[in-house]
């Protein structure tokens, strides 16, 4: 049996009289990876920040392995267990790249401190291909190795659950590739991902299923292939025959 | 930082203190006066860079714990007849009540409106004082006559700054210090890898208070007469963010390099230019801002960084 790590019902988010996520359920399964992909303003941000904890939901309710979590602060969520990066890269540029890197377990999901964190926080820079830059300003890495350090730095809560906001855009396509077979190697690991990506090649390869937003509301579910040769879901990306 | 490094600057510190220590054998009644402006604010800009320094949160509170402090010394010694020590006490408990409900109030708020609501608040404490002074409790003014001298003080805030230095070293290698220096560079970050950020800055501030009403109690013997205009001065907010940026807020040390050249360029501008002292507070304001970010600490580490950079 596969145990259901994230359950999403109903979730609604309005913003005044605009609604950014419209009635929107899914679940994700224990070492999947589900996409969450549609045109610009479709809400997938939105609903990323409402699993964190950035946002609060309007109504509905957000559920972490059968714990309710929507009324939870992003810390107390953090430190349940979803760790998340940004779609605008976020480093501490005032911190050095390990303590970037701990700073994700310290207080979160995993407490470690002093030199076990120093030890792990090294593994970790590692892992995400990182080795050699320690010494290097944090705001003088490049765009993807900052993504990496945020990618380290989430994962260095060991989280039940890694939100990643558009990790692999504005990468050049060597970079991508890259970033396509780290995630990968994520996945292998069998970390349990939500992802949200424009970038298609990125989806077929990475996702067991996808959910397709518009306008913030759930069009079409199902493999990448399915979803993405649904006809309804080719119009609000393409738009329809005239 | 090493355990090496770690011990020697424990040990640099405690010579330094004990050098502090004996500033009153040698100084005469004037520069015992200026020492004690010194050792005063040293402890006010170290504490208030405790917390302003790491998450870059900049009060302008300190006038009014520092106030409530001197304040409760002289009216519960010419109001209610009560000990000096005993107000001592009371004072840096009040002050610290005070700075938390203040933090808990303010969580909201960062940027320039945190600035501008602890700079009114501070005002508003000064008037309702003035106020329920001038109202309600009977005397118009309130003695603080203790038979303690300037050296007496000078020790005592001498040994406060002890305290706070050790404090701020504890903190520093704490979590608390870590999760401090996160919000300080992005409180979103902060918030998703698991900081309550609220607690943190609650904390750290509630101490400032503490401290700034301590220092407040304790020095309120120097000035004999305690009037609300004077201990509430938003000036004393003011001279302790330029003393404490001058200085650099990045290390625990790096106040006191400021309030030392800041508190004797005021003694010679007070005594010999007294009507330009705000003028020289708006100069060195802006020298900081545009010639020394970081302060002049933070100046030098660039510099030595730079030149090892370049030697390499």
């Amino acid at each position: 049996m596969v145990a259901t790590v994230l359950s999403v019902a109903n979730a609604t988010k309005r913003f005044g009289g605009l609604v950014a996520v419209n009635n929107l359920s899914f679940e994700v399964q224990q070492n999947e990876v589900m996409g969450i992909i549609g045109p610009n303003g479709s809400g997938k941000t939105t609903m990323m920040n409402l699993i964190s904890g950035a946002l609060r939901v309007s109504e509905g309710s957000i559920g972490l392995n059968g714990r309710f979590i929507s009324t939870l602060t992003a810390s107390q969520i953090n430190q349940r267990g979803i760790a998340r990066t940004f779609q605008l890269v976020r480093v501490l540029p005032g911190l050095g790249v390990v303590e970037n890197c701990m700073a994700g377990m310290v207080f979160g999901h995993r407490r470690l401190w002093g030199d076990q964190a120093r030890y792990e926080a090294g593994k970790l820079i590692e892992r995400v291909g990182l080795s050699g830059k320690e010494a290097v300003p944090v705001g003088s890495l490049t765009y993807i190795d900052q993504k990496r350090l945020e990618l380290a730095r989430a994962l260095a809560s060991s989280p039940k659950l890694l939100l990643l906001d558009e990790w692999l855009a504005g990468l050049n396509p060597t970079e991508l590739q890259e970033g396509i077979d780290l995630i990968r190697s994520l996945r292998e690991e069998g970390i349990t991902i939500i992802l949200v990506e424009h970038v298609m090649d990125a989806i077929r390869s990475l996702c067991d299923r996808c959910i397709v937003m518009a306008a913030g509301s759930k069009i079409a579910e199902g493999s990448p292939g399915e979803v993405l040769a649904d006809p309804e879901v080719v119009k609000v990306y393409i738009g329809e025959d005239v | 930082m090493s355990h090496e490094n770690e011990i020697k600057s424990l040990v640099w510190g405690a010579v330094l203190l004990v050098l502090a220590a004996c500033v009153p054998l040698v100084a005469n009644g004037y520069w015992m006066s200026i020492a004690l402006t010194i050792a005063m604010f040293t402890v006010l800009a170290t504490s208030w860079s405790l917390f302003s320094g790491p998450t870059h949160y900049i009060s302008l509170a300190t006038a009014a714990f520092f106030g409530v402090g001197g304040y409760l010394v002289g009216t519960g010694m010419s109001d209610y007849n009560m000990d000096f020590w005993t107000m001592v006490a009371i004072a840096p408990v009040v002050g610290a009540v005070l700075a938390f409900l203040i933090g808990i109030a303010t969580l909201r708020l960062s940027g320039v409106y945190f600035v501008i609501f602890t700079l009114g608040l501070a005002e508003m404490i000064r008037t309702l004082v003035s106020w329920i002074q001038n109202n309600f409790t009977g005397s118009r003014g309130l003695y603080v006559l203790t038979d303690l001298t300037e050296a007496d003080i000078y020790i005592y805030l001498v040994i406060l700054a002890a305290v706070v230095y050790l404090v701020g070293w504890w903190v520093n290698r704490s979590r608390l210090g870590f999760a401090l220096r996160i919000i300080g560079n992005d409180e979103t970050v902060a918030r998703h890898v698991g900081i309550n950020t609220a607690t943190s800055k609650v904390i750290l501030f509630t101490f400032s208070g503490f401290v700034a009403a301590l220092v407040g109690a304790l020095i309120a013997p120097r000035y004999t007469y305690i009037e609300p205009n004077g201990v509430f001065s938003p000036e004393i907010s003011f001279i302790v963010v330029i003393m404490a940026l001058l200085g650099g807020t990045g290390r625990l040390w790096g106040p006191i390099v400021g309030v030392i050249p800041f508190a004797l360029l005021q003694e010679y501008i007070n005594a010999n230019y007294s009507n330009y002292s705000t003028l020289v507070m708006g100069i060195a304001f802006l020298v900081i801002v545009y010639f020394l970010p970081k302060g002049v600490v933070g100046r030098i580490e660039q510099l030595l960084a730079s030149r090892g950079r370049s030697t390499w």
